[in-house]
């Protein structure tokens, strides 16, 4: 409880792993607010579905709340005249503004996840995916770490719920920003998943590769950090995990 | 979809006239916009199908094995049709999407008739009343997204009239986005006046094109953009990148190896819709080359390796350059193999 988990992809497609948590999630009985900026809602379902859960029926029962960020933007870009009478000002609002403050985001976040009823599912998540696309819009990485900040307070201490959030990172990256956000994030987080390409190569086999990160020194026992790594392939349904070297096609 | 574009936008402009045209005789809505050209005259200068059978066998004959079918392209409707001919040593009787184009002519003007099309030439175009100007954004990419939005909702492309009986698909081309005809500076300096203009454009229209039953194609003189954060940005929030990299006027136009060639095809990005995988295909090494009437896109061969006097460097340029492919890869198509273990 309390952790917060960084998803990092270097040069390859780590949104398998948003796919398994909400999943995951979803199907501990956990309230999970996810904040989806690149994705519509029916890839998200679609995928779900395969995984056997189904993104409908959560939101329906109120243990799912979804934030489209492709859509909500069109409502705020399009549907001007509206956006005044309704009052209530929408989750992107910092892309109107000059000042580029994601408050409007973290109050979304907060009535989703504080909402009346939500105590009775077995804890808090929120789920981001990605983290990267606020800074394409305008955010600056201080604003981002603000909200990230805000938002461990809320759900890892107030609400004793997970974070789990995806960035997009490389080593050549030129985006200083965006290096500058994952490597602040990196230093905060409980649990990295790190994914990317092997280093040999693209392969039919092996999608992959996977480092986990777990920051044990964070509690301040003294041991160092453990590091696993593990290479994946990527199926319809399923994500095989293998070591290093073993992957089926080998043995 | 996204192409970078290459140095001098030849080949740029030819998948792009490809993708229009493929619209045309599937009897899709176009929109067309540019900057720099005129809609009308872009229209006018798209290839002619190849409707006969007679032609399809013979390029059937032609073929060397190569493997096509690298285009992806998948909006809200994920469909993959490849516009390009496809050269393999079976007849294409097999799943076959799409039309072969005859570089050499220009298509007929009654094919045109059937379907609507609708421009937005840049100079041409009112600036944004005041009031409108809304979230930052460079005036010639809200002007660009107000009418696709316009024209989305007008025709109905966005389901949202449920009277209209018969669901067509709108293919939207938007010409060389980035460079300094559309008032962005992204090519001209380092840190631009408004990094943000394009990227939230994309943004926005990725909503758009979500929404509604359409697709797009975006070339983007890459080479142009001074702020490679600003490129990675972008790719990150598109679906299909490919970039073309001509060979006219680098080395590699003399280099041996390249001599078949027009220039390299690299797939960064194909796309994830609605599952957890794509399809990978099986080499990323991909090549393109012009002939008088075909423009195609085939794996990579390296041509026999005859003589002793190949010389090391070149290999080993090739396989440099190879590494620079998404995830990268070693694995040259005739199993050349410059990795060491």
């Amino acid at each position: 409880q309390g952790k917060f988990t960084l998803l990092a992809d270097s040069r390859t497609d780590g949104s398998f792993l948003v796919h398994h948590f909400l999943s995951f999630y979803l199907r501990a009985g956990c309230k999970v607010c996810f904040v989806a900026l690149l994705q519509s809602f029916s890839h998200y379902n679609s995928v779900a579905q395969k995984l056997g859960v189904s993104l409908t029926a959560a939101k329906e029962r109120g243990q799912l709340v979804f934030l489209e960020g492709l859509k909500s933007c069109l409502d705020l870009w399009f549907g001007e005249e509206e956006e005044e009478q309704s009052g209530q000002p929408s989750p992107l609002q910092f892309l109107r503004e000059s000042a580029s403050s994601l408050k409007a985001l973290f109050d979304f976040v907060q009535t989703s996840l504080t909402a009346p009823g939500s105590g009775s599912w077995k804890g808090s998540v929120l789920l981001v995916d990605d983290l990267s696309v606020l800074l394409s819009l305008g955010a600056t990485p201080v604003a981002v770490l603000d909200f990230i900040h805000y938002c461990r307070v809320l759900v890892c201490s107030q609400l004793k719920g997970n974070i789990v959030v995806l960035v997009h990172s490389h080593e050549d990256s030129e985006d200083e920003e965006n290096e500058l956000l994952v490597n602040s994030l990196c230093h905060h987080s409980d649990l990295i998943l790190w994914v990317e390409g092997l280093a040999t190569g693209f392969c039919k086999d092996v999608h992959g590769q996977i480092k986990i990160i777990r920051r044990v020194s964070l509690e301040l026992t003294g041991k160092q950090d453990e590091l696993q790594i593990y290479q994946y392939k990527i199926q319809d349904k399923n994500v095989t995990f293998f070591a290093r070297g073993l992957s089926a096609a080998v043995l | 979809v996204f192409t970078e574009e290459d140095k001098y936008g030849l080949y740029s402009n030819l998948l792009f006239k490809y993708f229009l045209a493929e619209g045309v005789v599937c009897g899709h809505d176009l929109f067309v916009a540019s900057a720099k050209e005129h809609p009308d005259n872009i229209l006018k200068e798209l290839p002619a199908p190849l409707l006969d059978d007679a032609h399809r066998s013979e390029l059937g004959e032609e073929a060397t094995a190569a493997k096509s079918e690298d285009f992806q392209d998948a909006m809200k409707i994920a469909w993959r049709y490849q516009n390009l001919p496809k050269m393999g040593a079976n007849p294409p009787t097999s799943t076959k999407f799409g039309h072969y184009y005859d570089v050499s002519k220009t298509m007929s003007p009654d094919l045109f008739k059937s379907i609507k099309w609708h421009g937005f030439y840049l100079p041409e175009e009112l600036p944004l009343q005041p009031k409108k100007k809304v979230c930052n954004m460079n005036n010639a990419y809200a002007r660009l997204l107000q009418s696709i939005q316009r024209i989305i909702y007008q025709e109905g492309f966005d389901g949202c009239d449920p009277q209209k009986k018969q669901k067509n698909i709108l293919r939207i081309g938007l010409q060389s986005l980035g460079s300094m005809l559309w008032g962005d500076d992204i090519c001209s300096s380092e840190t631009p006046e408004d990094s943000h203009s394009f990227t939230k454009f994309l943004y926005v229209l990725r909503g758009l094109l979500r929404k509604s039953l359409s697709a797009c194609i975006i070339t983007v003189p890459a080479h142009l953009i001074q702020n490679k954060a600003i490129m990675e940005r972008v790719t990150n929030l598109s679906d299909v990148v490919v970039g073309l990299e001509s060979f006219i006027g680098s080395e590699k136009e003399t280099n041996p190896l390249y001599k078949d060639y027009h220039g390299l095809v690299h797939v960064h990005q194909i796309p994830r819709l609605n599952s957890l995988i794509c399809d990978v295909s099986d080499t990323k090494d991909l090549a393109f080359r012009l002939k008088r009437k075909l423009f195609t896109i085939e794996r990579l061969h390296l041509p026999p390796d005859l003589s002793d006097t190949v010389s090391r460097t070149s290999k080993q340029d090739l396989a440099d350059s190879a590494k620079l492919l998404s995830s990268g890869c070693g694995a040259m198509a005739m199993g050349k193999n410059h990795l060491d273990f």
